[in-house]
């Protein structure tokens, strides 16, 4: 059931160049349950790969493996063609890997420049943290994403839906990350903002950064992706071209587990009624 | 913290008998006024509301006692009590902000204390020859006592945060083990003397800077106060940030000075006493004039290790990344974790920190009673607990100032050296140190809750 590694990217990319990321053989399992069982996933310079499944597909905790929150129990990860180990956050971030997580992961009562730089701080020459510089350029950090952010002295805590993910945003690009992963990075945001983060998403592509883009919103996905990878109960039903499905093959995907050639016409009715 | 807050702020006067409700309202529009004027010049609210309690405190006990509080005397003496626990409150802040806590510092302060007497009563001048009272002893005391506390706390530090047994436990079990060590020692005997030079880090008057020394010193915190304000008015300029307000500035240098200046001034004003200065007058061959030699006694050596530990601590809490990382470790672990921070170092250092600071508590402690006791320290962590949590210090974690709990400090010993003037019992002290302790948390609770709604 998991998608061939290499295939298609040969397809998108005659060249075939090294993938940024190879996920291979990935196990994450809690208790006896096997939350991400035997998953492979690969992802290129400039490419968007939509992650899409039901509630506890297993999207989250494979990505999470990439970001160093959780090892993997079996499996092996790639960048640039080299095996990696990832074993916490810190290694991550050293390969360029950064996470937007779907629960933002700020620290509630430090301020947005103290949460934007949280692990990488800038420090003067005396090795104490610079602060006004962290705040110049979170300031300047914002005017880009949300030039109504105002509130740079409040704990984030105090800050709304829409601002507080502007701050796990700017943070994870402000460090020129090649390997993005983006765990529903629209879900707190109203219309204009949801745009504004397409638009940077799409941006980000064209500067050749890899992006994961996990959401429920199907539309998105298909919107941005160039490829898409259907999770269904810890294993890739599919990895497919965005160009050669339509969204209710996914859908299919996503509530029956089964390739678009597998279902019969009666689960196709269940599903349309 | 502000006493009165609390009551009037019933929302929307509520609960409140009618007749008291256009007060409770105007009191309400004043407060918010207030504070709206204290957030234009980002002074910390909570603050200013612990200093008005503290200034309520004293002119009350003044009263009381018939002017026997706000004497120089009475003044002097609670700055002095107030060292030690002040110290120690300030690691404590680090503790709980980052949600843990240690009791066992009572007994890191008594087992490091009493091992500090060891070393230079016992060890250094008979087990090794040395002989009584070398002028070196005194630094090799401290920094063997200071040594021992770090690696007691790096000792429990790991146990916490590598090996994830509950802070609780552990120091828990520290409380009991560092006490029942002292015992090991020397079979519990009280040791004295204690070396002359180390003494006078107990205070007393002939530990503390004199008259000169403490102008000097009020001098030249004064010039810190206006060159760090100026500094950091230059340096947010430069990135064209929004600025406090002028008058914000100027009244902050105002009150920074004139309470440093204060300070050295009822240190000044008490003199050494009549007896001491006249054995003082003997051995200098100065005869003294009629009405007895006035020495005046200035800051006290203690007083001193006080505030430099409150500027170094300010210092790391704000200024450095350990610091930071603390605070976000606090506000949530998850985060910090995710943010590549190393937590756990992090959280094992904050107990190395508390040891350091129960070690020069220690020696304050062991220097001012000139002798090594068993008992020193005893349910010195809850006065230290107390003291950070009246300052602000919040067990949700991610929220405490260090200022603040030294000034929890200061208002702890204020009501106990307050209530032994006015001769109240040690058992009503301490029903009234335990209510004001959950009064204030819980009326801090309250207001937090209230303002973040």
């Amino acid at each position: 059931m998991t998608a061939s590694p290499t295939a298609p990217a040969a397809d998108a990319t005659p060249a075939a160049p090294t993938p940024l990321v190879e996920m291979r053989g990935i196990r994450v399992s809690f208790g006896g349950v096997h939350a991400v069982d035997n998953v492979s996933i690969d992802l290129y310079p400039g490419e968007i790969v939509g992650l899409v499944g039901g509630n506890g597909a297993g999207k989250t905790s494979l990505t999470r493996v990439l970001s160093g929150a959780r090892p993997a129990d079996a499996g092996e990860i790639l960048i640039d063609g080299q095996p990696a180990t990832i074993a916490n956050p810190r290694d991550a971030k050293a390969y360029g890997i950064e996470t937007i997580y779907q629960t933002l992961a700020l620290a509630d009562n430090v301020d947005a420049a103290a949460n934007m730089f949280l692990g990488r701080e800038v420090t003067t020459r005396f090795g104490t943290l610079d602060d006004s510089a962290m705040e110049d350029a979170t300031r300047k950090m914002m005017k880009r994403l949300n030039p109504n952010f105002r509130n740079f002295k409040s704990p984030v805590v105090s800050l709304s839906g829409g601002q507080r993910q502007s701050v796990a945003i700017a943070r994870a690009i402000y460090f020129n990350a090649r390997i993005l992963i983006m765990d529903e990075p629209t879900a707190a945001l109203g219309p204009a903002e949801t745009n504004q983060v397409r638009n940077l998403v799409k941006q980000l592509k064209d500067e050749g950064i890899g992006i994961f883009l996990i959401s429920h919103d199907i539309h998105d996905v298909f919107d941005l992706s160039d490829r898409i990878s259907v999770m269904y109960h810890g294993r890739i039903v599919d990895t497919v071209e965005k160009n050669a499905v339509t969204t209710d093959e996914i859908l299919g995907m996503i509530i029956l587990g089964k390739k678009p050639g597998e279902v019969t016409s009666e689960e196709l009715a269940t599903l349309r009624a | 913290m502000t006493e009165a807050t609390g009551v009037v702020q019933n929302p929307s006067g509520r609960r409140l008998p009618g007749w008291l409700r256009p007060i409770a309202d105007a009191t309400s529009a004043l407060l918010d006024r207030a504070r709206g004027l204290l957030a234009t010049a980002e002074i910390d609210t909570r603050l200013v509301g612990m200093f008005a309690a503290l200034a309520i405190i004293w002119i009350l006990f003044n009263i009381v006692s018939d002017g026997l509080f706000l004497t120089p005397r009475n003044l002097w003496n609670l700055s002095v009590q107030t060292s030690s626990i002040g110290i120690m409150a300030t690691g404590m802040v680090l503790i709980i902000v980052s949600r843990n806590i240690d009791l066992s510092i009572g007994s890191i302060l008594g087992f490091t204390g009493y091992a500090m007497v060891m070393l230079q009563a016992i060890w250094l001048p008979t087990t090794l020859g040395l002989g009584l009272n070398q002028p070196w002893y005194w630094v090799v005391a401290l920094a063997f006592g200071i040594a021992l506390g770090a690696l007691i706390g790096a000792f429990q530090g790991v146990i916490i945060s590598y090996l994830k047994v509950p802070a609780f436990i552990v120091t828990l079990g520290g409380l009991l083990v560092w006490r029942g060590l002292i015992f090991e020692l020397q079979s519990g005997q009280t040791i004295a003397p204690v070396d002359p030079t180390f003494r006078l880090l107990g205070g007393g008057p002939t530990g503390s800077i004199g008259d000169t020394g403490s102008l000097i010193f009020g001098l030249i915190a004064c010039l810190g106060i206006v060159a760090t304000l100026i500094a950091g008015r230059r340096r947010r300029a430069k990135y064209g940030f929004p600025l406090r307000p002028i008058w914000a500035e100027i009244t902050i240098a105002v009150v920074g000075c004139a309470a440093v200046i204060g300070f050295v001034w009822v240190a000044n004003s008490y003199p050494w006493p009549s007896q001491l200065a006249t054995q003082y007058a003997q051995e200098h061959n100065i005869t003294e004039p009629p009405g007895g030699l006035q020495i005046a006694t200035g800051i006290a050596y203690p007083v001193f290790i006080l505030i430099g530990v409150t500027l170094v601590m300010t210092f790391v809490a704000t200024r450095l990344r350990f610091g930071r990382y603390v605070f976000a470790i606090g506000g949530n672990p998850d985060a910090a974790e995710l943010g590549g921070i190393n937590t756990r170092r992090i959280l094992m250092l904050t107990f190395v920190v508390m040891g350091i600071l129960a070690a020069i508590s220690a020696a304050i402690q062991t220097a001012r009673l000139n002798s090594g006791v068993t008992s020193l320290g005893v349910q010195n962590e809850l006065d230290v607990i107390a003291a950070a949590v009246i300052g602000g210090t919040s067990f949700a974690g991610g929220i405490g100032t260090i200022p603040g709990a030294v000034l929890g400090a200061v208002v702890m010993q204020s009501l106990r050296s307050g209530m032994v003037l006015i001769r109240v019992d040690s058992p009503v002290q301490d029903i009234v140190v335990g209510t004001v302790l959950v009064l204030a948390v819980g009326l801090d609770t309250f207001i937090r809750r209230r303002s973040s709604r």
